[in-house]
């Protein structure tokens, strides 16, 4: 850090705020793209894991394997293939919220009352039927639950893909702040990738308690 | 059910069926033909085997037995939640085979003992559940679960908007059958309802519900563990013995006085005798003429009264009617009016609807082997004797069994 220079200046921020508002949009298009892509295909494998259960050991292990790999490693897997690009980034981001929403997802699903599905088929509703309008709607809390903590881990990853020339807030704390010996880019990325965060949280939480009032009424957050 | 109102407002007109009959459909026969399930491969012992029954239509028939008898295999055979290895089951002449398990199920109620309400579902959608399935319109679904949720005793606008986390076990095993009947099916299936509530609120339900019966007129298949509640429910009882045999298939009555073997009796319990006194009712028997003498009247007359009759007692009662208590010759010895603090008392109240078992014990339990039948108004209409329940219970018949259960 040059001597002199100040943890944090004012006029840099107000000066650059199209750059910030530009990076913070970035890094909140690329947490919804892995998290949403991250859903389906997570989605999917857990209705797949639910009609054969055989599956469930090799999804969740697989998930698992993905989630460990250090994500710099993953990045250097990748770039053979996929380029110093978005689709690089993203495939890494979308690979670590599948352990945490599959395995949500199937906590949620086993999560339903067995009194509560023998009801169902005995009032005739199609397995989709029951999928959709009891199953899905009761394990809801507890998918939402696993989508907040996928999304939070994703924006903190997110900053890691400046790295191969994406990340959103992250350029302004790697690019802007470190390589430029810049204090004030960091904490501006740092302390709006936090706010991102909690923010997220929120919404979804938010967002959880509109869509499960039956769930507030037996005195539960999530 | 209590507090239900008539359901008679809104399908009775369509159908042309005169006011005071329930506006629903009644039941259908449910017939059973040599129905076997083996749940492992051909040889290994089945839990339900070669069962024949044939259900009246509009009648409880109670499967009752011990643990692994089939009685809940059987019942879930009906609506295909358990697949039948072979015979013919049918519902008014037609194979349930021959539907799909998801229409059949729709035209079949089903209450479980754990209740299974939706948690995420108000109890209006609860109860709107099956006509939902069916596609009925929004405004007869609205209007059918207002009037369900009346017949079962809950007032729909107090309980429509709730979820089922905010209610009682018996309010939630109310909406229970409410969804079970929201369709209208000939059908309902019971797994012991009222298992998982504490015995007082259970007696109440089971008269809720045999009254709400008397008005629906299901087919009802209604399983249980529990040989009073059978006794209480049925109007035909199937004793099922382990592996799915059935031991016994017939009325309450005759299974307690003639018990088909040892298996039956063993299962019906030793005191079956005192047990058939809880199918007939006070208003079953002959009463016995009662003396009357009001407080107040001379004793030389009351003398009189007493000595023309076969009973060692008069009843002493007030200006209305009412019994304050007995009295005895040797109490109307001297000159001048009664004194109501003479009168012994306990003479306990019995109505026309009290069982014979709680009309013996009421007797018993007060020194003069007698008991005053009232009316609603509490006035004495007649006595009953406790000689009149051994009688009965000697003779082997039973007054008025064919209502026994009303």
């Amino acid at each position: 850090m040059p001597p002199g220079e100040p943890l944090l200046r004012p006029d840099w921020v107000v000066n650059n705020l199209d750059v910030i508002g530009e990076r913070l949009a970035e890094h909140l298009g690329m947490t919804a793209t892995a998290v949403g892509v991250g859903f389906v295909i997570s989605f999917v494998l857990a209705l797949l894991i639910r009609r054969r259960r055989a599956l469930h050991a090799t999804v969740v292990g697989a998930a698992g394997i993905l989630y460990a790999i250090p994500s710099l490693a993953l990045f250097a897997f990748l770039i053979p293939f996929s380029g110093i690009s978005f689709v690089t980034a993203e495939i890494a981001l979308v690979s670590y919220t599948l352990l945490i929403l599959v395995r949500n997802i199937l906590l949620g699903l086993d999560s339903v009352p067995s009194d509560v599905l023998e009801a169902a088929d005995g009032m005739g509703y199609t397995s989709r039927q029951r999928l959709w309008r009891v199953e899905l709607p009761i394990a809801l809390p507890i998918i939402v639950a696993g989508l907040r903590i996928a999304t939070v881990t994703t924006i903190g990853l997110v900053t890691v893909t400046s790295l191969i020339g994406q990340g959103g807030l992250g350029y302004l704390i790697v690019v802007a702040g470190i390589n430029a010996f810049f204090p004030t880019a960091i904490y501006v990325g740092a302390l709006l990738s936090v706010a991102l965060a909690v923010a997220a949280d929120a919404l979804l939480l938010a967002v959880q308690r509109r869509l499960t009032p039956w769930s507030a009424a037996r005195g539960e957050t999530s | 059910m209590t507090t239900a109102a008539p359901d008679d407002r809104s399908t009775v007109a369509a159908r042309g069926q005169p006011t005071d009959t329930p506006a629903s459909t009644t039941g259908a026969v449910v017939e059973l033909d040599h129905v076997t399930k083996r749940y492992g491969p051909p040889g290994t012992p089945p839990a339900v085997n070669e069962l024949s029954l044939t259900i009246p239509a509009g009648e409880i028939c109670v499967l009752v037995g011990p643990s692994g008898c089939g009685k809940t295999t059987t019942m879930k055979m009906i609506n295909r939640l358990v697949e039948p290895t072979s015979g013919r089951l049918t519902i008014d002449g037609r194979d349930v085979m021959q539907l799909s398990p998801v229409d059949l199920r729709r035209q079949i109620g089903y209450v479980i003992q754990q209740v299974g309400l939706f948690p995420h579902m108000t109890v209006g959608d609860n109860t709107g559940v099956v006509p939902r399935l069916l596609r009925w319109p929004e405004a007869r679904i609205r209007e059918r679960v207002e009037e369900l949720l009346d017949l079962v005793g809950l007032e729909a606008a107090a309980y429509r908007d709730r979820y089922p986390s905010e209610l009682s076990g018996g309010e939630r095993q109310r909406v229970g059958v409410a969804r079970a009947l929201a369709a209208d099916p000939p059908v309902m299936l019971m797994d012991e309802p009222f298992g998982a509530v504490d015995p007082i609120r259970r007696d109440r339900l089971q008269n809720e519900f045999l009254r709400l019966q008397s008005r629906v007129r299901k087919t009802i298949v209604f399983v249980t563990h529990d040989v009073d509640e059978a006794i209480k429910m049925a109007d035909r009882i199937a004793i099922l013995q382990r592996g799915g045999i059935l031991a016994q298939y017939d009325t309450p009555d005759a299974i307690l006085s003639h018990p088909a073997n040892e298996f039956v009796e063993r299962f019906v319990g030793a005191d079956r005798g005192l047990k058939r006194l809880s199918l007939a009712r006070v208003r079953d028997l002959e009463l016995i003429r009662p003396v009357l003498v009001r407080a107040g009247t001379d004793r030389t007359d009351a003398r009189r009264e007493l000595q023309a009759s076969a009973i060692g007692f008069a009843l002493l009662v007030d200006d209305g009617g009412r019994p304050l208590g007995w009295i005895r010759d040797t109490d109307v010895d001297e000159q001048g009016p009664i004194d109501p603090e003479q009168a012994t008392p306990g003479a306990s109240l019995i109505e026309p609807e009290t069982t014979l078992r709680d009309a013996l014990s009421t007797m018993l339990a007060s020194s003069v082997q007698l008991g005053a039948v009232v009316d609603q108004n509490e006035r004495v209409v007649g006595l009953i004797s406790v000689d009149q329940i051994s009688e009965v219970l000697q003779s082997g018949n039973l007054p008025g069994s064919t209502d026994a259960t009303g």
